[in-house]
C-alpha cells in the first residue's frame, strides 16, 4: 500500500471507504509524523490529537454503518485564524495568545459537519498581515523544501504542514495572496474563491472587503473536494453571497480545447525573475498542446494595485482591530493606571510591530484632513483595476501568469524594508482587489525550490478555474513532489 | 510624505497603541516610507470613478430582523476576559 502520508484526499477517501485503514489510524499516522516533524517546521500552534482521535473514532462508526460522506474521516489542519469552540485560537498573535473560541466558524462547523478531523491549529502571520510568516507571535515557520527560506504567509504554517505531509490539506484565508503565495512557496494547490463565496463567520477579520477562505491541498481535486463542503450562503455572514455551489469534482476533465488563455502583459514585466517567468511560459506550452488559446490582454490599472492594497487593507485592518481592547477578551497590561494606560499598554503590548505598522498606517489614511486624499482615491483606483479584469474577462475565460516574483526567500532577508515585503505580493492583490476567484499550482522548480503558476477567474468561476489547475495536473507531476527528508 | 515624530505620535494616540522609545525612530521611518509609496495612487485618472466599498457588483450588505437569534451565553464569553467580577467587565475606576 502507498504510505498514507503520499495520497491526496480523495485517494485517502477512497482508502477508508473500502477499509484498506481506519480514520483512527489515518489520524494517528498524521499525529506521529506531526510528533517527530513539527519542531523542526513549527507550523502548528496547537495540536488537538485527543480530540482528533475521538473525532476520527465516531468517523468511523459512521463509516462503519454506510454513512458521512466523501470527506468522513479524513483529517486537516486548521489555519489558528478560524475560531473553533473550547480550542485555543491565537491568530499568531500575543493578544489573542489566551483566547479560547466560544464557538466554531461556520467554515469549521461546515467541515467538521462533513466528518472532517481537526489536527491542530497552524502558525500563521499575526492577524494575517505578512508575506514570510516571520510576524507570527510564535517564530517563524520553516519552509520543508529548504529550512533556511520561508514557507510564505500568511498562511505559511497550513502551507508547510501540508507540503511536509503533516496533514493531507489545511485551510487557509488569503486578504493579498495568503494563500496562493505560500501555496506557490511550498508546491502545493491553493484557491481562493469569490469574495463572499465562503462565510468568514468566525474568521478573524484583518481586511474586511477582501478577506476569504479557502484550500491547500496536494491537488485541484482535492481542492474542489473541500471547496464544494465550505462553500455556500451563510446568514451569519452578511456578505456571503446566495448562490448555489456547483458540484466542483463533478466539473473536472472537461476538455480544454478552445479555452482563451489571457497573458497579463503587466505580470511578465514587472520584477519578475527570469527563470521563473521561463517556468510559467512551460506550463502555458502545456495549455496550448491541451488546445488552449493564448491571448495577450494589458490591465493598465494593475500596476497601481499594490499601493492601493495597502491603503484600503491597513484602513480596514484599523477598523477591524479596534475590538481589541484589553476589556472583554484577549491580553490585559500589567497594573493599568487608568482606562487610557490600559487600552494603549494592552495594545502597545498585545501585538507584534507589523500589527501596529498597519494599524497606524490605516488610522492616518482615515484620519480627519487625508481621508480624501488617501481611502477615497484608494477606493476610486480599485474601481479602475476591477474595472480592468472585467474588460478582460470579455475577452478571455481566464488570465494566467506567475504567483510570486521569486521563489522561497531567506528567513530574515526581508524583514527590514516593508515596502520590499510588500511587493511579493505583487501579482496576488489584483484578485483580491476585484474580488475575483484566483488558484496557484506548481509547475516547476529553480535551484530545488517550488514555483506557482497563478489563474484568475471571473466571479464565481471556481468549477473553471479547478478544471484548469486539474487538466494541467493530469498532464504533469509538479504536484507529486515532496521535499527531501518528508517521504 | 514624511511624517514626523509628532505625527506619529499623534496616530499612536489615535489609534490607542503605547509605541516605546526603542520603536519610534522605526515606525516614523516605515510609516513615511509606506505613505511615499502610496502617493502613486495620485497618477491615477479618477475624476469620473465612483469609490468602490464592495468588491461584487450591485451587492449590498443584507438587512436581517431585529430578533434575538443566540442563546445568552456571556458567562462563556466572559471567561475570556482579564478581570469579571458579577458579569461585568472589570477596568480601572473611570469616574472619581
Amino acid at each position: 500500500m502507498t504510505e498514507l502520508h503520499h495520497q491526496t484526499l480523495a485517494e485517502l477517501s477512497a482508502g477508508l471507504r473500502a477499509r484498506r485503514f481506519s480514520s483512527v489510524e489515518l489520524t494517528q499516522h498524521f499525529l506521529s509524523r506531526i510528533e517527530r516533524m513539527n519542531p523542526a517546521l513549527n507550523a502548528f500552534i496547537t495540536v488537538t490529537g485527543e480530540q482528533a482521535l475521538a473525532a476520527a473514532a465516531k468517523a468511523d462508526q459512521q463509516i462503519a454503518a454506510g454513512k458521512g460522506g466523501a470527506l468522513t474521516g479524513l483529517p486537516i489542519v486548521h489555519k489558528d485564524i478560524f475560531c473553533t469552540d473550547g480550542v485555543l485560537t491565537t491568530c499568531g498573535s500575543r493578544m489573542l495568545s489566551n483566547f479560547t473560541a466560544p464557538y466554531d466558524a461556520t467554515v469549521v462547523a461546515r467541515l467538521s459537519q462533513a466528518g472532517v478531523i481537526m489536527l491542530g491549529k497552524a502558525n500563521m502571520d499575526e492577524f494575517a498581515m505578512g508575506s514570510s510568516n516571520e510576524t507570527s507571535y510564535y517564530g517563524p515557520v520553516k519552509n520543508p523544501w529548504d529550512l533556511k527560506k520561508v514557507p510564505g504567509g500568511s498562511s505559511g504554517g497550513s502551507a508547510a504542514a501540508v507540503a511536509a505531509r503533516l496533514a493531507p490539506a489545511a485551510t487557509g484565508t488569503d486578504t493579498g495572496g495568503s494563500i496562493r503565495q505560500p501555496a506557490a512557496l511550498t508546491s502545493l494547490t491553493g484557491i481562493k474563491p469569490t469574495y463572499g463565496r465562503v462565510s468568514r463567520y468566525g474568521m478573524i477579520a484583518f481586511a474586511s472587503s477582501l478577506d476569504q477562505a479557502g484550500t491547500l491541498t496536494l491537488s485541484a481535486q482535492d481542492a474542489a473536494m473541500m471547496l464544494g463542503v465550505m462553500a455556500g450562503f451563510d446568514e451569519r455572514d452578511s456578505t456571503s453571497v446566495d448562490t448555489p455551489v456547483p458540484d466542483y469534482v463533478a466539473a473536472l476533465g472537461q476538455p480544454l480545447a478552445g479555452l482563451k488563455i489571457g497573458l497579463l502583459q503587466e505580470f511578465f514585466e514587472k520584477g519578475l525573475d527570469e527563470a521563473n517567468g521561463k517556468l510559467v511560459r512551460d506550463a502555458l506550452k502545456v495549455y496550448e498542446a491541451l488546445g488552449a488559446k493564448l491571448i495577450e490582454v494589458s490591465l493598465p490599472n494593475l500596476p497601481l494595485s499594490v499601493p492601493t492594497y495597502y491603503v484600503v487593507a491597513p484602513a480596514e485592518c484599523s477598523s477591524n482591530l479596534s475590538r481589541f481592547d484589553g476589556v472583554r477578551f484577549g491580553y490585559r497590561c500589567e497594573n493599568p493606571v487608568d482606562l487610557m494606560d490600559l487600552y494603549k499598554r494592552s495594545r502597545g503590548e498585545g501585538f507584534g510591530a507589523e500589527v501596529k505598522r498597519r494599524i497606524m498606517t490605516g488610522t492616518y489614511v482615515l484620519s480627519a484632513g487625508y481621508y480624501d486624499a488617501y481611502y477615497l482615491r484608494a477606493q476610486k483606483v480599485r474601481r479602475l483595476i476591477t474595472d480592468d479584469f472585467a474588460r478582460a474577462f470579455n475577452e478571455v475565460d481566464v488570465l494566467i501568469g506567475p504567483t510570486s516574483p521569486t521563489p522561497a526567500f531567506d528567513i530574515g532577508a526581508k524583514t527590514d524594508d516593508p515596502i520590499t515585503m510588500y511587493l511579493n505580493d505583487i501579482y496576488t492583490i489584483g484578485a483580491n482587489l476585484a474580488g475575483l476567484p484566483a488558484m496557484s499550482i506548481p509547475c516547476g522548480f529553480l535551484g530545488g525550490l517550488p514555483v506557482g503558476l497563478q489563474i484568475i477567474g471571473p466571479h464565481f468561476a471556481e468549477a473553471k478555474l479547478l478544471n484548469v489547475a486539474h487538466a494541467y495536473q493530469c498532464e504533469t507531476q509538479w504536484h507529486k513532489q515532496m521535499p527531501a527528508g518528508y517521504e | 510624505m514624511s511624517l514626523t515624530r509628532k505625527d506619529v505620535e499623534s496616530i499612536a494616540h489615535l489609534a490607542r497603541l503605547a509605541i516605546t522609545e526603542t520603536e519610534m525612530p522605526v515606525y516614523v521611518d516605515s510609516l513615511s516610507k509606506i505613505m511615499s509609496f502610496v502617493e502613486q495612487l495620485g497618477a491615477a485618472e479618477i475624476a469620473a470613478v465612483e469609490p468602490m466599498a464592495h468588491p461584487l457588483k450591485d451587492q449590498v450588505q443584507r438587512m436581517r430582523p431585529d430578533v434575538v437569534v443566540d442563546a445568552d451565553r456571556h458567562e462563556k464569553y466572559q471567561r475570556n476576559a482579564a478581570r469579571v467580577e458579577a458579569g461585568l467587565y472589570l477596568v480601572p475606576k473611570v469616574i472619581e
